[in-house]
């Protein structure tokens, strides 16, 4: 493999940024933003120029490695650090570097009034080095470092407004959910190298080809959890929601383009273990697909234009850990969707923060309305980006949606029916939820309170969103043409990766055009009861069992907190009991016994020197008889 | 003279001088029953080492009677200094160090 001396520049100069500002502290108020953008865009030209130096090598040396130092050697076990980028870690680099500077641009005039503006941007450039470590990584340990800093990152970043014990709380729950991730991915790396040898990606992938199926199932369900943590997939999805608490500029790149999209990123490069472990493979799918349908089933009662958006990140990274879970024939098109998303998500994460921005940091929708006329650069490109993810053509969400639901038709068997029919009723909520945030924002009447003076952004806001705008159009095309994507991504996928054609269930045209009738239901149904009928401002309260369990998120927090949080509490409160009373008190009674022995004994110590003189006698003469008496 | 008559002469010295310890209140008859058991102790030591015919025991009793020597003049010492500051030489008053 071709090796290079310049990768760690991508990683290095973020990072770089972080240490200098956290370190600088308050001297560098002043101009801590700008070198925080500087870098990050900075990376972002060191990974277009790889990509340029890749674009000339011929396809299958295209991957380039670098390595740093020998980290861990110790016996038979030999981890370097090792950076590894080849066609999908480029792919990723660009996103996160590219959006990543985007929003850099955003924050400076969004986070303009906050005091802390320095401290954002060190975190924010932080996300960006760990996240660049997480997708460079070569082996699943370097990738664990990567995926425990953007942990880091996203929970500093969630309670960046930890005055507010609401927003402290949340950024809490994200931490302890992903742990529970976390610990997936750490059980899968511990398995690897106790079954396979070696958790380099290369090694495992060359040990795959002989290992036990049992092996490759266990990691792949371990490697499945840790995604469910960072994605927010089922059963570990519910903290994504209240993670809104962050900045929006957070919510757009971490939780919405970049990290909550690192599982997908993990099953991909993992595609291998998947592969030769079909349960596992089976078992990803089923989770993509309660996730898709929840984060859609969620997004319908939410009110909060956030975690309207939150709910629909959770549903779309359903469809690509769904389209993931399909195996070979799955991979790229995860991978397209993903990207396009990364696009038409962050622009819409971006749209409501200026949204935001101009009605005081309201964020229920059923406050604004008619803010089309106000905001109209928001409008288009909040617009654009909704008409992308509906997947209305030929806007990008179209391509990449559409060619996931035709491969989960085509999975074969009454599988293929159940995938694709989940795949289809989804689109149709995206539909309905995405217009119904579409109408209680821009079109319909006005609803706000009496001091709101809504106004367009400045242009440091606006240019960003409308950069997310153009790719939002246009990447959908770019990627499907000559499946430009698909055959960039295929040397990744090994020698598996193509030839996969099977028996179409439907033609592509059909699936399209079904596809396209599920989206006008959705909308319509949605115009209907929000463009065209009164809404009211307060969120009515006699309403249905089904609106009242999706507001409460499909009842995901009561839920974890009957089954997990009771019994732990019980269960911690049991073991200090235990620990009160065994431990405690094993240590507390030789003290007591100690005690109570001296007090007895203490009882001989009459300071009289005749009864000392007595008992000395006493003992000698019992001595002197006991010796007699063995004696004898 | 049959020697373990000495002995008997010696294991009664030996327990008048214990029961003074024990029953006198008295310091100065306390260490006198004291010099009473030490030199009861002697008594044996010399009596047997003429039944055994070697020198051993009368070689100890000179390290008992030089002990003995010091221990008196320490003894004394300490109960004249304590019959100076507390004006009595009873052995039961001088129970300071219970408190």
């Amino acid at each position: 493999m071709t090796t290079s001396t310049s990768l760690v520049y991508l990683i290095a100069l973020p990072l770089l940024g972080a240490t200098v500002l956290l370190l600088a502290g308050r001297r560098s108020d002043k101009w801590g933003h700008l070198l925080a953008t500087a870098m990050s865009a900075s990376s972002f030209a060191v990974g277009l120029y790889q990509l340029s130096l890749m674009l000339d090598r011929p396809t299958e040396e295209r991957a380039v490695s670098q390595k740093l130092f020998s980290w861990i050697n110790v016996g038979t076990f030999n981890v370097d650090a090792g950076l590894l980028l080849d066609q999908l870690s480029i792919c990723f680099v660009l996103l996160i570097t590219g959006v990543g500077t985007l929003i850099h641009i955003y924050s400076i005039s969004y986070m303009s009034h906050d005091p802390n503006r320095r401290r954002f941007f060190a975190y924010l450039n932080l996300f960006i080095a760990a996240m660049l470590l997480l997708v460079l990584g070569d082996s699943y340990l370097n990738l664990y470092v990567g995926w425990e800093g953007v942990g880091l990152a996203s929970y500093l970043l969630i309670g960046f407004w930890n005055q507010k014990p609401a927003y402290a709380t949340a950024s809490k729950k994200a931490f302890v959910m992903n742990r529970v991730g976390d610990m997936g991915l750490s059980f899968a790396i511990m398995i690897s190298f106790a079954a396979l040898g070696t958790v380099t990606f290369d090694g495992v992938e060359e040990a795959s080809h002989t290992a036990s199926k049992a092996a490759l199932t266990a990691i792949g369900i371990m490697l499945l959890v840790a995604a469910a943590g960072k994605s927010a997939q089922f059963p570990l999805q519910a903290w994504l929601g209240d993670a809104m608490a962050g900045p929006t500029p957070v919510s757009a790149l971490i939780h919405a383009a970049t990290m909550v999209t690192a599982g997908v990123y993990l099953i991909v490069r993992s595609n291998f273990i998947f592969d030769a472990a079909p349960t596992a493979q089976l078992l990803v799918v089923i989770v993509g697909a309660i996730t898709l349908m929840f984060g859609a089933l969620v997004g319908t009662a939410k009110d909060d234009i956030k975690k309207a958006l939150a709910a629909s990140t959770m549903s779309q990274i359903g469809y690509m850990i769904l389209g993931a879970g399909l195996g070979p024939a799955g991979y790229a098109f995860a991978i397209m969707h993903l990207l396009t998303h990364g696009f038409f998500k962050a622009g819409m994460f971006l749209g409501a923060g200026s949204v935001m921005h101009g009605m005081n940091d309201q964020v229920d929708m059923r406050r604004y309305g008619a803010l089309r006329k106000f905001m109209p650069i928001t409008f288009i490109t909040f617009g654009l980006g909704y008409l992308a993810i509906i997947g209305v053509p030929p806007f990008a969400g179209f391509y990449s949606k559409d060619l996931i639901i035709e491969t989960a038709f085509n999975a074969g068997g009454l599988k293929g029916i159940i995938l694709g029919s989940t795949t289809l009723i989804g689109a149709a909520i995206t539909a309905f939820y995405m217009t119904r945030v579409m109408v209680l924002t821009f079109t319909s009447k006005e609803r706000w309170e009496d001091n709101q003076h809504p106004h367009e952004s400045p242009v440091l806001m606006w240019l960003p969103m409308a950069i997310l705008a153009i790719g939002s159009v246009t990447s959908g095309i770019l990627f499907t043409r000559g499946d430009a994507l698909a055959n960039w991504l295929n040397p990744v996928f090994g020698e598996h990766g193509e030839g996969h054609a099977q028996e179409h269930l439907f033609e592509p045209i059909v699936v399209s055009a079904m596809a396209l009738t599920a989206v006008a239901i959705g909308v319509a149904i949605a115009l209907a009861k929000y463009q065209f009928s009164k809404v009211d401002a307060v969120a009515p309260q006699n309403v249905s069992i089904f609106t009242r369990v999706a507001r409460k998120d499909l009842m995901q927090d009561s839920f974890n907190e009957a089954v997990f949080m009771r019994p732990g509490q019980a269960l911690t409160g049991l073991l200090v009991k235990a620990d009160e009373s065994v431990v405690d008190g094993a240590v507390r009674g030789v003290g007591r016994t100690a005690l109570g022995t001296g007090a007895v004994l203490r009882q001989t110590q009459t300071g009289f020197a005749r009864s000392y003189a007595a008992l000395i006698l006493i003992g000698a003469i019992a001595l002197i008889a006991g010796i007699w008496v063995v004696t004898q | 003279m049959n020697p373990y008559n000495y002995l008997y002469l010696s294991a009664l010295l030996f327990t008048i001088g214990a029961i003074g310890v024990v029953v006198r209140r008295n310091a100065i008859v306390v260490f006198m029953c004291i010099e009473l058991m030490l030199n009861a102790a002697n008594l044996t030591l010399v009596t047997f080492s003429r039944i055994n015919g070697t020198l051993d025991g009368q070689v100890v009793a000179f390290f008992t009677m030089v002990v003995a020597a010091c221990e008196v003049v320490v003894g004394l010492a300490i109960i004249v200094a304590i019959y100076r500051s507390r004006r009595s030489a009873s052995v039961d008053d001088a129970s300071l160090l219970k408190r």
